[in-house]
């Protein structure tokens, strides 16, 4: 199944909300880069119901090359995790679930 | 940032667009990637990151109320890999600004 892009997203924002063409890019352009943006500013970002984008520093820690095996340490970092949201968690869950059923009745 | 200043901030740069419509752009926007993820489908946004899902096989739990055990059947779980641009510019943030911490809300 072909992964969902900004631009599906954009001609759901088209043919769905009403938007036109390029309000539509520019506001799914927006949404992604609004986020990052608060974000790089140091903010947690909460999208109730769908999940929470949070930020975490991470300090250094010994790693090692893979192929190689040499030593390295794996430098002090800032990270953004993603907690999905209650409704989110569940409508996955339930669809995964569901597919279950129907996979055994056919 | 919560939802309704996600609404604000976008709306402030789109002042063409009503208020009410940015609302129910951004709530369309979430409502599509959450179908789209109990559809089994990847969401890949370039420069920000990509949503999959991680499967959990079913496993033997315990009500920590009761001590019974209960059978959790086999499940998906959304997961999100930040993108390199999102990495690049939340890692550079690291020495100019330090984490707000935020009150905790539902969710």
């Amino acid at each position: 199944m072909a992964a969902m892009t900004k631009a599906d997203i954009a001609e759901h924002l088209f043919t769905s909300v009403g938007l036109n063409k390029r309000e539509a890019k520019d506001l799914v352009e927006l949404f992604f880069e609004e986020i990052r943006a608060a974000l790089e500013s140091g903010h947690q970002v909460k999208l109730s119901g769908f999940g929470n984008f949070d930020l975490r520093d991470k300090s250094q820690r010994p790693g090692r090359n893979p192929k190689t095996g040499e030593e390295i340490p794996i430098s002090a970092r800032r990270v953004v995790t993603f907690h999905a949201g209650q409704k989110l968690k569940t409508k996955v869950e339930e669809a995964s679930s569901n597919n279950g059923e129907q996979s055994q009745s056919e | 940032m919560t939802k309704s200043e996600l609404i604000e901030r976008i709306a402030s740069k789109q002042s063409h667009l009503p208020m009410k419509d940015v609302e129910l752009a951004v709530k369309a926007v979430l409502d599509y990637m959450t179908t789209a993820m109990a559809e089994g489908k990847r969401i890949e946004i370039r420069g920000f990151g990509s949503f999959s899902l991680h499967y959990r096989a079913a496993r033997l739990a315990r009500n920590p109320k009761t001590g019974g055990s209960v059978r959790l059947s086999d499940k998906y779980v959304p997961h999100f890999k930040a993108g390199k641009e999102m990495r690049d510019r939340v890692n550079a943030s690291r020495e100019q600004v330090n984490i707000k911490q935020t009150a905790s809300e539902e969710d």
